[in-house]
């Protein structure tokens, strides 16, 4: 990356949803992750003050010193604050507050984190959101100029997704200065394919349909997503999964390449897999 | 999967009815956000005029304002809770009559009552439509 000592190809992407418990943390770290292995200088921060989680998704809770309520509030420098990943190159994470709450937060304290991390010439900061479309989801996606807008097939999580955008449309940063509005990404997880076969279950055309944003990729519903935030290792580091598959090409179309939808059909299974699957 | 789901035909499913409350809900929200602003007063306005007959709630009013061609349509959505909890004075047709006869006035916007409609069924919904042209 050619941007030495500018700070404006400095991307920041937020994951949010409104609905708690849809895959805002488990879609940060994979995705994060994915811009570091793509050579890209990334912090990941998390935004939910009071219930950090990210830094186990990361595997990096023992490593935890100071956090970005430190960081805001002066207490603590960037180089103290910041989390070298273990595993990838140009990877950084920025721990929540597991004590404070979120009222900790203010947007100037914000403003100077993220200019601090610009000059640090970061080319992407990834903004964990807390659930909820309150103070602290709000903070989280003020800075956005992309948002990845996570979602689960089903009535709840779509509608609030549909809110989260109607708030990101009027009250982020690029929102109130008038300039060109966030780019919004759709990303469905937790997709059932069985399910949505059945009819049970919404599927990517009916979701589409109704958010009207393009889509950004479907993470199929994977065991190996607990398996892996066991083991405090972000799911796109996992090669045989099909969900780290369907966030790698993720990434790939976020950097703009073309690749086909995954996953969205049931495996076809062997008349064995079928009778006692 | 078990091995009658190859023999079972393939179930309507929630999914729909999910979806079709999913674009009514949605709707709502965009009405609620992209409008004039003064919608939500009008809405609310609304909204207390009915209370004083049948007991419902913001969600089931649903004002929208559209623009065709040359006029800006005002449509007005409202469903009514289900029998039993609904008084008698006010029905579909109660609104259709007191919406057909406001003056002519062609300089404040001139309003009647486009459709109507009504529905006895689980869901019972009065929709009113007027339409609003706008002086050149
Ligand atoms: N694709 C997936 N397949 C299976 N399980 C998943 C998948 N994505 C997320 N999960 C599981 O869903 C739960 C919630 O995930 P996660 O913590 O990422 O959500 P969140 O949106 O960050 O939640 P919160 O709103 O509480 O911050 C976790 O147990 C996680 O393992
Ligand atoms: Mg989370």
């Amino acid at each position: 990356m050619l941007n030495i000592g500018s700070d404006s190809l400095t991307k920041t992407i937020v994951v949010t949803s409104g609905k708690g418990g849809v895959g805002k943390t488990t879609t940060s770290a994979s995705v994060a992750t994915g811009l570091a292995l793509k050579g890209f200088k990334t912090v990941v921060i998390d935004f939910d003050v009071g219930l950090r989680n990210l830094d186990l998704i990361m595997g990096c809770e023992r490593r935890v010193v100071y956090d970005l309520v430190n960081l805001v509030n002066q207490e603590s420098s960037l180089h103290q604050t910041l989390i070298k990943d273990k595993r990838v190159e140009n990877l950084y994470i920025l721990p929540a507050s597991q004590t404070r709450d979120k009222d900790a937060l203010t947007i100037e304290g914000i403003a100077r984190v993220m200019h601090k991390l610009k000059k640090s010439q970061f080319d992407y900061i990834v903004c964990d959101s807390p659930a909820g479309i309150e103070k602290g989801a709000k903070m989280a996606l003020y800075f956005a100029d992309e948002a990845i807008i996570t979602t689960n097939p089903e009535v709840s999580s779509v509608r609030d997704s549909d809110r989260i955008l109607g708030i990101l449309q009027s009250e982020s940063k690029r929102a109130k200065m008038n300039e060109e509005p966030v780019k919004e990404h759709l990303l469905i997880t937790r997709y059932n394919p069985g399910r949505v076969r059945e009819g049970q279950m919404l599927s990517v055309d009916d979701i589409v349909d109704l958010l009207a944003i393009p889509l950004l990729g479907i993470i199929p519903e994977s065991s190996s997503v607990l398996d892996s935030s066991n083991a405090g290792k972000p799911v796109i580091l996992v090669p045989e999964s099909e969900a780290g598959q369907a966030y790698s090409d993720a990434i790939d179309r976020l950097m703009g390449e073309d690749r086909p939808h995954r996953f969205m059909e049931t495996r076809k299974k062997g008349l064995l897999a079928r009778l006692f699957g | 999967m078990g091995i009658f789901s190859f023999f079972r035909s393939k179930p309507k499913g929630s999914a729909a009815t999910a979806k079709e409350r999913l674009q009514v809900l949605i709707a709502h929200q965009h009405a609620d956000s992209d409008g004039p602003d003064y919608l939500p007063l009008l809405k609310q306005d609304i909204l207390n005029v009915i209370k004083k007959y049948v007991d419902i709630g913001e969600e089931q009013v649903l004002v929208q304002l559209d623009s065709q061609d040359d006029c800006d349509v005002l449509e007005l959505n409202i469903t009514l809770p289900e029998d039993g909890e609904r008084s008698s004075a006010v029905d579909a047709k109660a609104l259709r009559d007191n919406d057909d006869d406001g003056p002519q006035s062609s300089k404040n916007r001139q309003s009647r009552a486009e459709r109507t409609r009504s529905r006895q069924t689980r869901k019972s919904q009065a929709s009113a439509r007027s339409q609003a042209k706008q002086k050149a």
